[in-house]
């Protein structure tokens, strides 16, 4: 890569390691303690690492995440018939079209989000999620319509608005214009919502980047974050590659935010659930 | 500007910036050499009847030149043409499109980002608020205004100018030219993704009218964080990306020097993006392009904001509120399947 900085772009965390969620396997190696772990172990826990002191925070897909999140069976998706196309007939090394199809078949979703509502302990809420696992939880047209369709669903409904956002790639380069321009879609319709006093709880984990963070994951009312999440605009790499500087330590984590200000609270996953709802109490 | 990261700036950067945009740009060079024997044939003697032809001649044949290289560049040459040095930047269009400029400085909070200039300014009889990127010339020119790579404290500078505007129903007219926004430490601890999300929804709200152009580089959420408005143009050689073709060209061909097959296949020159309905018009560059003629730039650029601030100061304010929601709610392209989904 070359080191101008004029790659600062929505896009440009898309360089970070590649995560196709829970490796398959029996055991999985930890990156929080570099301990082999049992894999049931982990799922049983929500992903996250059970070994004394770890807590490592792993992927988890976005529909564990709404099992986690919601009462059981209460989910209900919507907009799920909106699908991707390749409107510029991109082309790298591969055509956009086949990663879509590709992307379609290893992940099991049909885009990089889930929205729709559901009961959080029995408190109505309407649901996003993006998925981290597709094309790097970017935000391309379909995701900046099903979000800005449950954000206005939530204004019209008067329901509070919660959205999970993991997104190492922020806003999909295969759709270029369209892409960037759905922070602006999304953003507008938070501005309504704002408006009409709706409550928005934004859920950061690891990783939200780019044109993602720069929109709707930075707008909540209340924002929570996992614990060591990678959180920022640019990756670390193009600001390391600008500055030219070694970057502080624990840059762009969820705690380096939290210190900087720019989110609420940092929640432990087995914790966010009953979080979310006192919150919801309070603003409700 | 006091950052670390602006000190530390990046040499190399402005070594291959200065001496690309310096040059006379490859595909251009045919149409120099043309001028630099026009001027020779013109600098010979007393006029005769044959050289008077042979220069009309060769103005009309330098002419076709023009046309012929500037009506077809291709995605990546756009990009050269956006970036030239001498292309006319916001403080010259605040020279040659408005009077009585007064700047106001500040984000209240931090500092005066000097990558984004903001003021009041006079567009003939219309009082307006100023908004523009600019990046500077020089090395010191640059290296003040941080090359037109704002920092968050220019972003709140400049919603916080428009608020003032709004409040005193002065339309706004902002100038983008930024590569993206900065991609530094100091930006990040301070919340350069927080304040350009917060932009793009307090300007989506804003209840007066905004006329943004991008002038010459568009450069991704660093642009759109002063790019919700009621009128997007473009300047015709400018170009405005989700991602800058090198980084993209880093990302999905693993090497920047792809930059120029990135550039094409991201789509977004003025008249792609009018295609797909994204912007509202082409501000028609001079013959050579913006960079030849500010004169012609600027009487362009004048006329297609005096058409558009007309146009908007008509509407009620709620309306248009409205009407700039629509206008980015409806872009996108998707497959709205009746089919039951794969994901189920
Ligand atoms: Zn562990």
């Amino acid at each position: 890569m070359s080191t101008s900085p004029q790659q600062s772009e929505v896009s440009a965390s898309q360089d970070l390691p590649r995560k196709r969620g829970v490796p398959e396997g029996l055991w999985i190696r930890c990156d929080g303690c570099h301990d082999t772990v049992f894999r049931k172990m982990v799922e049983k826990n929500l992903g996250v690492c059970p070994q004394a002191g770890c807590g490592h925070h792993f992927y988890v897909p976005a529909k564990s995440r709404i099992q986690q999140l919601l009462d059981e069976g209460s989910f209900e998706e919507w907009f799920a018939e909106i699908l991707p196309l390749d409107p510029l007939s991109f082309h790298d090394k591969k055509p956009y079209r086949d990663r879509l199809r590709d992307e379609q078949q290893k992940s099991g979703l049909s885009e990089a989000c889930l929205v729709g509502r559901g009961y959080l302990r029995g408190r109505p809420v309407v649901l996003g999620v993006t998925d981290s696992s597709f094309i790097m939880g970017s935000m391309g047209s379909v995701v900046g319509e099903k979000l800005t369709r449950a954000i206005e669903a939530a204004t019209r409904l008067q329901l509070p608005l919660l959205i999970v956002s993991g997104s190492g790639g922020g806003a999909r380069m295969h759709e270029g214009i369209y892409s960037l321009m759905q922070m602006g879609k999304v953003c507008a319709a938070l501005g309504r919502f704002h408006e009409k006093k709706g409550l928005y709880i934004s859920v950061l984990t690891n990783p939200t980047m780019g044109g993602v963070a720069a929109s709707f994951a930075s707008l909540g009312d209340v924002i929570l974050a996992e614990p060591k999440a990678l959180i920022g605009f640019a990756g670390p790499r193009v600001v390391q590659a600008t500055c030219k500087i070694e970057l502080p330590k624990g840059f762009q984590t969820s705690e380096f935010l939290l210190e900087h200000g720019f989110i609420d609270r940092i929640v432990a996953r087995a914790d966010l659930r009953s979080e979310i709802a006192r919150i919801i109490d309070y603003c409700g | 500007m006091s950052t670390d990261e602006t000190i530390a700036q990046d040499d190399s950067n402005i070594d291959s910036m200065s001496a690309t945009a310096r040059r006379v740009l490859p595909f251009e060079r045919p149409i120099f050499e043309m001028e630099e024997k026009l001027k020779q044939v013109e600098r010979t003697g007393p006029p005769s009847a044959a050289s008077r032809e042979l220069i009309q001649n060769m103005r009309e044949q330098i002419a076709k030149m023009k046309r012929n290289v500037f009506d077809h560049l291709d995605a990546w040459q756009t990009v050269q043409v956006a970036r030239h040095e001498n292309r006319p930047q916001t403080l010259d269009y605040i020279e040659l499109v408005f009077d009585d400029f007064m700047e106001l400085h500040g984000d209240r909070a931090f500092d005066d980002d000097r990558a984004i200039i903001t003021g009041f300014a006079k567009l003939d009889d219309r009082k307006v608020l100023l908004v523009g990127q600019h990046k500077g010339r020089n090395f010191k020119e640059r290296t003040e205004h941080n090359f037109g790579m704002a920092h968050p404290e220019g972003y709140r500078k400049a919603l916080s100018k428009m608020q003032m505007a709004a409040k005193y129903g002065l339309p706004i007219v902002c100038l983008i030219d930024t590569g993206g926004a900065y991609p530094g430490i100091g930006a990040e601890e301070r919340g350069q993704a927080y304040t350009i999300a917060y932009n793009l929804r307090e300007m989506s709200q804003l209840a007066t009218p905004i006329v943004c152009v991008v002038i010459g580089e568009g450069g991704s959420g660093g642009a759109l964080g002063i790019g919700i408005g009621d009128h997007i143009a473009m300047m015709q050689f400018a170009y405005y990306s989700v991602i800058s073709p090198e980084g993209c060209a880093g990302i999905l061909w693993k090497n920047s020097k792809f930059a120029d097959q990135a550039a094409r296949a991201l789509r977004f020159t003025s008249k792609d993006l009018l295609e797909f309905g994204v912007i509202d018009e082409i501000i028609r560059e001079p013959p050579g392009a913006a960079h030849r003629d500010h004169r012609i730039a600027a009487a362009n650029l004048k006329a297609s904001l005096t058409q558009a601030l007309r146009h908007l100061s008509g509407m009620e304010r709620e309306q248009l509120v409205e009407r700039r929601y629509e206008k980015f709610r409806k872009i996108g392209v998707f497959e709205e399947s009746l089919i039951t989904n794969v994901s189920t």
